[in-house]
């Protein structure tokens, strides 16, 4: 490493910042789109277009009375919700914005991306337990259970991805999708079904509708943030909206080509002078992030297109469809990198 | 390489920070008003029957064993993975998938006797 921890520091400061805004941006994004696929105009009050809705969401929680039941266990209470937002916003450090532009590359990006994301399990496991409520206990078994069922099926999507990669690094992995030419070495041409399995679970790991069951209000209430209030609930609120950009961020890097750009070969072929320069850098940033916005608009699409599952039917989904679709698949790809790779 | 994850931590002690503001934002900002109902837990409007802290059904016990098991065994995935190219290179590629489909095809038939078994039936 040749950055200076200092500088380290600051982008690190500025990525924190950005998934905050980010947040708030996407909280008004599906409030709105949600609005018009139900034929509503959504917020339109606050700011133009209603575009400073959240941050003026976000003053109003942290004025709120913070609400604890006597009969919690206060430390583990506050825990809960520091957990979700700590693991929310260290993934985004491992996500490359452009090339070589990312804050840790030891190696073994991908295996702290999922150790991490396994971590946030304990933050909704500790916010039902310690609230000491029924609602909260059981929406926090519910997404416990969920969570790690989904968890196995995620883990072998990323285990081919990582064999068509030859290695750990989410750097290494992005730059290998560059060797199919234009866009088909993408892992989602190559490895097709693993995205299509990464997708789904990611989905289900984000507490996202149609896997929304933690939060199913018509039966749990609140599900395991129940007994929250305040800025406390905000926190899980934060941590739920990062969870869901970061986890668009890591779609799309591990499966659509990261930063890279679409016939990125070509146009470096026909503009020589662009390699290696500060606007090829700002155009794979803005591609990334046009690329994560599609995936931030498919969660809200897919919210108001399938309805919510059943309990038992999002745990056959988990462990009897997904789970040896995706053992198949590793070895799909194994067969493929023995085929076209060997 | 332990210079390799000072980032890491780095970020990890900002997003601490920013974690212990917010909890003390919501400790510090907003107006401390208790009373009796205020401070119970939530049922809907009832008064809490008993405590949550109670025993929950068995089938969570069991997804959660069914899952370290089969976690540890796509860990084992990991390494094949990360060198399998390797030894494709050094043409023995072949005889490791022949390995690793031994291993999966002990996995598949692990979760086929465990549905089988009605293990993982949820209603």
């Amino acid at each position: 490493m040749d950055v200076p921890y200092w500088l380290l520091a600051i982008i690190a400061f500025g990525v924190i910042n950005f998934m905050l805004i980010s947040a708030s941006v996407l909280v008004y994004a599906e409030r709105k789109v949600s609005g018009y696929m139900q034929n509503r105009p959504g917020p339109n009050r606050v700011g133009p277009g209603g575009f400073l809705q959240p941050f003026a969401d976000v003053f109003k929680l942290m004025f709120k009375e913070d609400i604890a039941p006597r009969s919690a266990s206060s430390f583990v209470h506050s825990l809960a919700p520091a957990v979700m937002v700590v693991i929310a916003m260290t993934v985004p450090a491992m996500i490359p914005f452009a090339r070589g532009v990312v804050i840790v590359d030891n190696g073994v990006t991908v295996l702290i991306i999922l150790a991490l994301t396994s971590v946030s399990v304990y933050g909704v496991t500790m916010a039902g337990w310690s609230s000491n409520s029924k609602f909260s206990l059981l929406g926090g078994l519910r997404s416990s259970a969920q969570m790690i069922s989904y968890e196995l099926s995620m883990g072998l999507a990323v285990v081919s991805v990582v064999l068509l990669a030859g290695s750990l690094s989410v750097v290494e992995i992005v730059e290998d999708q560059a060797r199919g030419g234009a866009i088909l070495g993408w892992n989602v041409f190559r490895n097709p079904l693993g995205a299509l399995i990464f997708v789904i679970t990611a989905f289900a790991e984000t507490n996202r509708a149609p896997f929304d069951l933690p939060e199913a209000e018509q039966e749990l209430v609140g599900g395991y943030h129940t007994e929250y209030s305040g800025m406390k609930f905000g926190m899980f609120f934060l941590a739920e909206y990062v969870n869901w950009f970061v986890a668009s961020f890591v779609i799309a890097t591990l499966f659509f080509g990261g930063y890279l750009l679409p016939f990125e070969p070509q146009i470096l072929a026909a503009y020589p002078g662009l390699d290696g320069s500060v606007l090829l850098g700002l155009l794979q940033a803005l591609t990334l992030l046009l690329k994560v916005s599609f995936f931030a608009f498919l969660f809200i699409w897919v919210r108001w297109t399938l309805p919510r599952f059943k309990y038992n039917q999002l745990m056959t989904i988990g462990w009897k469809v997904l789970l040896p679709t995706a053992l198949v698949n590793v070895l799909l790809i194994a067969l493929v990198v023995v085929l076209f790779m060997g | 390489m332990p210079a390799d994850f000072v980032p890491l931590l780095l970020m990890l002690a900002l997003a601490a920070g920013l974690a212990l503001t917010l909890l003390l934002a919501a400790r510090y900002l907003g107006p401390r008003r208790a009373n009796p109902i205020k401070e119970g837990a939530y049922e809907s409007g009832m008064d809490p029957i008993g405590t949550a802290r109670q025993r929950y059904s068995v089938k969570f016990y069991l997804v959660a064993m069914i899952f370290i098991i089969f976690d540890v065994e796509v860990v084992f995935l990991y390494p094949w993975a990360v060198s399998f190219q390797e030894f494709l290179a050094a043409g023995e590629g072949i005889g490791v998938l022949a390995v690793v489909s031994i291993f999966i095809l002990v996995l598949g038939v692990g979760l086929l006797y465990d549905i089988r078994k009605g293990g993982l039936e949820f209603d």
